[in-house]
């Protein structure tokens, strides 16, 4: 075959073949539609978030700080890690961060959501699910700046009602034991509205049938509550849970902007070390080593996820 | 004893009424005074920025907080646009936000669809890669895409922070169940009156998955908008966006009037209030079908 025929065959019979008027034709032309359709998306997909996960990979067993060529150096990034004083407090930081977040708007969410579901006033139920839903429209940035004034130590409204109750005036933002928890309370405080949402969806999904069940057995009030509604509501809680721990692994924004990470180094956070070293000091290798632990760590938690989530939807 | 026996149950069923009663009253109204409270917690500190943003920047840090906004110092509006180009900042997270939310609508709505109702070889597989790519954090990726956008001389532009983030595999996760929806009959019957594959996605399905695509530019508008780590590093001075400007404010005026810097807060709260107002509905859906991811 010439190369001069096939491209003339290739010419007008790619499009006859495509344009046949038959059930043959009309799956061809879907099949290639549906290539055209995906390719934006997985051509993205694959340069901005599949590739550069394996370059970050790659990058984290370099010592490339731009000025000079990049050097392997294998696992001394990782190494280095372990020994590096910011890193491990920046874990801790990170994991006590997450645990008091994620704990306080789980149980606060599930709390609210309960409470709400029982309000038959549609007004009254409308007004609670837009004050607790507000928060979450702001950004992280704008309620730190705001947040860091209320948490002021003398001049901040919370203070200000606490000494009225008479308590000493707490250094939220300044002492390093408390840091990270005024921290956290602010977070949930702006989370809330996410898990409550949630659990209004859940409880709302309930069926009315079950509920009814446990009123024939006797089931009242509390002992209801735990031995009927909170078994029901577990893929809601766990999803809740998974998610909050996820976010909240890559917390950023409010200790950046309220506290540099300080003070010291008590509300430095992974991802603030990470940030510190690949931007700040232009270290890209190193930077990714930090970046890889922060990536596998989210890692496992989305597994868990997925897996919650498959056998999930195998119940229904 | 016969008398006796007939009032013991009575007194006990008495005793009983009171207390299902009681704990009746306790059970309505204990809810309520938890949601009070909570209600208040949550929105004290709004209602705090709002007044003191209008008020004089003399008083504007001090105790007793005031509530009142008794000022109206509207002026505090007018410094923040000579304190920090908060005008250009307003301008370019209008472009970054409006340019990723077009963005990740119209590959969303291809991809989407060719998931949902397109077949081809290898659907399937790709599907689950788009659907694994959703557990990659931003941290897992931003350097060697920093390295990328300054190759491609995009650093400092919006660019860098459009085309990134125009993909978006929840976005196509969440049209294709819309488009999962619709009854497959309203395609047979376009069929059937001579409409072309194109005319199929474009006049029968896409007017359809509007709710979809409404959720996806609501959660998408909300996200870019506030978004604070990726400006940070993309880009600089006169290109950086309203949440970097209200952190450049609070850095300014660490030791001025605070009401400046929350009349800033109060500006960056106007669109995320707006499209909330317009589209809660499909925001709260959006957030109800598991999703804050951007």
């Amino acid at each position: 075959m010439t190369s001069r025929k096939s491209t003339a065959v290739a010419g007008g019979g790619i499009f006859h073949w495509l344009m046949q008027d038959t059930m043959d034709g009309l799956r061809r032309r879907r099949a290639v539609l549906g290539y055209l359709f995906l390719l934006p998306t997985l051509l993205g997909i694959f340069i901005f978030t599949a590739g550069p996960v394996f370059v970050s990979f790659g990058l984290s067993m370099f010592q490339w700080n731009i000025f000079k060529p990049p050097d392997f150096v294998g696992l001394e990034n990782f190494e280095r890690l372990l020994e590096d004083r910011r890193v491990i407090i920046g874990l801790g930081n990170t994991v006590k961060f997450t645990i008091l977040a994620v704990c306080s708007q789980v149980s606060i969410g599930l709390i609210l959501a309960l409470a709400v579901h029982r309000i038959s006033r549609v007004w009254l139920r409308y007004y609670f699910r837009t004050a607790f839903f507000l928060p979450l429209l702001m950004s992280g940035a704008s309620v730190a700046v705001f947040m860091g004034y209320i948490f002021h130590k003398e001049f901040g409204p919370l203070n200000y009602y606490l000494t009225l109750l008479g308590l000493p005036q707490i250094p939220w933002l300044t002492n390093s034991d408390l840091v990270m928890i005024s921290i956290a309370i602010i977070s949930a405080w702006r989370n809330l509205g996410f898990t409550f949402l949630i659990f209004l969806g859940g409880l709302s999904n309930l069926s009315q049938e079950v509920l009814d069940a446990a009123d024939v057995d006797g089931a009242q009030g509390l002992r209801r509550l735990w031995s009927v509604v909170i078994p029901l509501l577990s893929p809601q809680i766990l999803f809740a849970t998974v998610t909050g721990v996820i976010g909240a692994l890559q917390v950023f924004d409010e200790p950046y902007i309220m506290t540099r990470g300080g003070p010291g180094n008590a509300s430095r956070t992974l991802v603030m070390v990470m940030y510190e070293h690949a931007f700040k000091d232009i270290e890209f290798g190193y930077g990714s080593a930090i970046a890889i632990v922060v990536f596998l760590m989210i890692l496992v938690m989305s597994i868990v996820q997925m897996w919650l989530w498959r056998n999930r939807v195998f119940y229904q | 004893m016969a008398s006796n026996a007939t009032r013991i149950p009575g007194d006990v069923s008495a005793a009983e009424h009171r207390r299902q009663v009681i704990s009746h009253q306790l059970g309505r109204w204990i809810p309520l005074i938890i949601l009070g409270v909570m209600s208040v917690v949550i929105l004290a500190p709004i209602m705090w920025t709002i007044s003191t943003s209008l008020r004089a920047g003399v008083d504007s840090f001090t105790v007793p907080p005031k509530w009142l906004p008794t000022d109206l110092a509207v002026e505090n509006y007018a410094q923040v646009f000579e304190k920090v180009p908060f005008a250009r900042q307003i301008l370019n997270s209008t472009i970054i936000t409006w340019g990723t939310v077009l963005g990740q609508l119209i590959t969303a709505a291809l991809a989407g669809y060719a998931f949902a109702r397109l077949e081809f070889r290898g659907r399937d597989t790709l599907f689950w890669v788009v659907l694994a790519t959703m557990m990659i954090p931003i941290q897992a990726t931003v350097i060697p895409v920093f390295i990328l956008i300054r190759n491609l001389g995009l650093f400092d532009t919006v660019w860098s922070l459009i085309l990134p983030a125009t993909p978006t595999a929840f976005g196509t996760f969440l049209l294709r169940q819309y488009y999962l929806t619709i009854p497959i009959e309203l395609e047979e019957s376009a069929l059937i009156d001579g409409a072309n594959q194109w005319q199929l996605f474009n006049r029968v399905y896409l007017p359809l998955v509007k709710p979809g695509l409404a959720v996806l530019a609501i959660l998408s508008f909300n996200f870019h908008w506030n978004e604070f780590f990726r400006p940070l590093i993309f880009l600089q001075h006169e290109n950086y966006p309203i949440t970097i400007g209200i952190f450049q404010l609070q850095g300014y005026m660490m030791t001025g009037s605070i009401s400046v810097v929350l009349a800033g807060v109060v500006v960056s709260l106007v669109p995320v209030i707006i499209i909330f107002l317009i589209g809660q509905r499909y925001l709260i859906e959006g957030i109800m079908r598991g999703a804050i991811k951007g």
